[in-house]
């Protein structure tokens, strides 16, 4: 039980650096303003991911045996840049280029090996396909790894996300997680408002995705379920409820935070609001 | 592959499509990481013995090209040598996007094959033809483009573009009983194209298949006292610029393509060429922006002046114009 204890521990502590350093960069975006609410919304997923999963290496960034991760909501690319930070392929300077000129982290993902990053996203729909091409890379060289994939429920408006679907179950990638961050808005409006998406679960599992919903800010759940994720023979949609914004009273469920400009004042109001569980 | 007077007659019978098939058949044998990856067009493909000679190393992803490309994409970062292939418009459009940042923002190694593009399937309708693949296509940074000649020269695109370092896309024209451009072997060069006449009046840039087209063409220009030289431009992007240059010596450019004027060969040439001062005239030949009634192949390259027949009247009438 301490083991766990320390598990849950380090996602949490894991977290809480994220928040500070999505705080650094939203601030050091300045006027031309990031996507804020759709990255905090996937701190606690990215996190578990990062400190207890990915188990990332960074002398050995292209280590064929690591497990993959594919951040296909690519604008929520502050968490992708924060838990890089956190695991040592960016340092804490580099965070404030966010998005400025010949910088390496745009608004954005960019393809760029030596910071971690595999794959260019942000062109909504495309990310899961990608992991399916690297499950059966990993399924015909016999390795254990894993690939995780995640995702927005607005996203899933896209329908080449819905050929990938049909897809994976169809090659059997039990190696192969979707993680939708079902924080139930999209860019203009909730999900209902916009194009209904209701009954995510049903749509993923009636493709054959072995199909789980938990509280995606809850670490220990998160935790449990990769570890348990092991067992299961099949491909693995995660529909991970969200608060969009999550963390900080100006945001939580205010899609106003979708992209926007983080002012000084908020920024100082967010640092005292952050918490360490 | 043996490159004999009689493989080259049966490439020539069955058409690129299907030799494209046995080509991945025989790179089956040696690419340890070879995968080929299609949309449930094994058989339109040729693809239905190497399906069944290499099933690991053959997947279906179904009617889904945006999921072709990104599943080609994740195999690629595996370093495997990939092969898409489905018919040229669901090969290239359907799936533009993922193309673009995939393969070329990305730059994941990735060869596409077109089947049927042109005007081949033109009894089927323009949804089924493609006249724009090249267009929409040659916008993409990075992404070499090739237009095979003949049977024979689809197999060397083939081999040359899986060594490629980086994305490509095979653009197959003609169909079966495909006219023979190379009766024996050549040298072949991905952005190299090759002189099949030499002649001083005026130089036709031909490419697909064209290219036949404009050769018979040019030996009825000769008898109208008009010189021709011939140029296989099988590799459109990058543009083969030398060959450009030296043709600035002759009078009259042509450009001959199976494909929309707007954005193909005729194109790739006339941007490098609007660099050069003093160059000459160039007489664009092809499909004139526009989505004609439908037909058989003979109908249709007739119909939009790509019949070495209708080649030769736009020469001589723009020729004599000079």
């Amino acid at each position: 039980m301490s083991d766990e204890k320390d598990i849950l521990k380090k996602i949490n502590n894991f977290a809480f650096n994220s928040r500070k350093n999505i705080l650094e960069m939203a601030l050091a975006a300045g006027a031309s303003s990031s996507h804020f609410g759709g990255a905090l919304s996937i701190v606690e997923i990215v996190s578990t991911l990062f400190s207890t999963q990915i188990r990332f290496n960074k002398d050995s960034p292209n280590s064929d045996d690591r497990n993959r991760f594919i951040l296909s909501k690519g604008h929520a690319c502050l968490a992708y840049y924060a838990a890089l930070c956190e695991v040592g392929f960016i340092d804490k300077e580099e965070l404030k280029t966010f998005e400025k000129n010949d910088s390496n982290l745009l608004g954005h993902p960019v393809l760029n090996k030596s910071i971690g990053i595999d794959f260019s996203t942000g062109s909504l729909g495309m990310g899961l396909s990608i992991g399916i091409g690297i499950a059966i890379a990993n399924k015909k060289k016999n390795r254990n790894s894993n690939i995780y994939v995640v995702m927005g429920d607005g996203e899933c408006n896209e329908g080449s996300v819905w050929e990938a679907a049909m897809a994976a179950p169809n090659f059997s990638l039990n190696n192969l997680y979707a993680i939708i961050d079902n924080n139930n808005f999209q860019q203009t409006g909730s999900n209902k408002e916009i194009m209904n998406s209701e009954s995510l679960k049903e749509k993923w599992s009636s493709f054959g995705w072995e199909t789980s919903e938990i509280d995606g800010h809850n670490v220990k759940d998160l935790f449990n379920y990769f570890e348990n994720g092991k067992n299961i023979n099949k491909p693995k949609a995660l529909i991970a409820k969200t608060i969009k914004g999550k963390g900080f009273t100006f945001s939580e469920n205010n899609n106003n935070w979708h992209h926007s400009v983080l002012t000084k004042s908020l920024y100082e109001q967010a640092l005292s609001e952050i918490i360490i569980k | 592959m043996d490159i004999n007077e009689r493989n080259i007659k049966v490439w020539s019978a069955i058409g690129p499509r299907a030799t494209l098939g046995m080509a991945v058949l025989d790179l089956a044998k040696d690419m340890e990481n070879l995968m080929v990856l299609t949309c449930d067009v094994s058989t339109s493909a040729g693809l239905d013995r190497f399906r069944k000679t290499y099933p690991e190393k053959y997947v279906d992803l179904g009617i889904a090209e945006q999921n072709l490309i990104g599943v080609a994409a994740g195999l690629a970062s595996e370093n495997y040598n990939v092969i898409t292939t489905t018919f040229a418009p669901f090969q290239t459009m359907r799936c533009c996007e993922q193309i673009k940042v995939n393969l070329g923002y990305m730059r994941q190694k990735v060869c596409m094959v077109g089947i049927a593009s042109g005007l081949v399937l033109g009894n089927l309708g323009y949804t089924h033809c493609c006249i724009e693949d090249v267009g929409v296509l040659r916008s993409i940074p990075g992404l070499t483009i090739v237009s095979p000649a003949d049977s024979l020269e689809t197999i060397k695109a083939i081999n040359a573009a899986i060594k490629l370092n980086s994305p490509s896309y095979i653009r197959l024209t003609g169909g079966s009983n495909n006219p023979i451009v190379y009766n024996q072997d050549y040298d072949f060069e991905i952005g190299k194209s090759i002189l099949l006449k030499e002649g001083k009046d005026i130089t036709i840039f031909c490419t697909g298949a064209s290219v036949y087209q404009s050769l018979e063409a040019a030996k009825t220009l000769e008898q109208n006292n008009i010189s021709c030289r011939v140029i296989n431009m099988h590799t459109i992007k990058p543009i083969d610029k030398e060959a450009i240059d030296k043709a600035t010596e002759t009078k009259l450019i042509v450009s001959v393509e199976e494909h929309n004027v707007i954005g193909g060969l005729g194109s790739a040439i006339s941007e490098y060429k609007s660099t050069i001062s003093k160059a000459p005239k160039q007489l664009f030949i092809g499909i004139n922006d526009f989505y004609s009634k439908g037909g058989n192949y003979k109908f249709l390259q007739n119909k939009h002046g790509l019949s070495s027949e209708k080649i030769v009247v736009e020469v001589i009438n723009n020729y004599k114009k000079l």
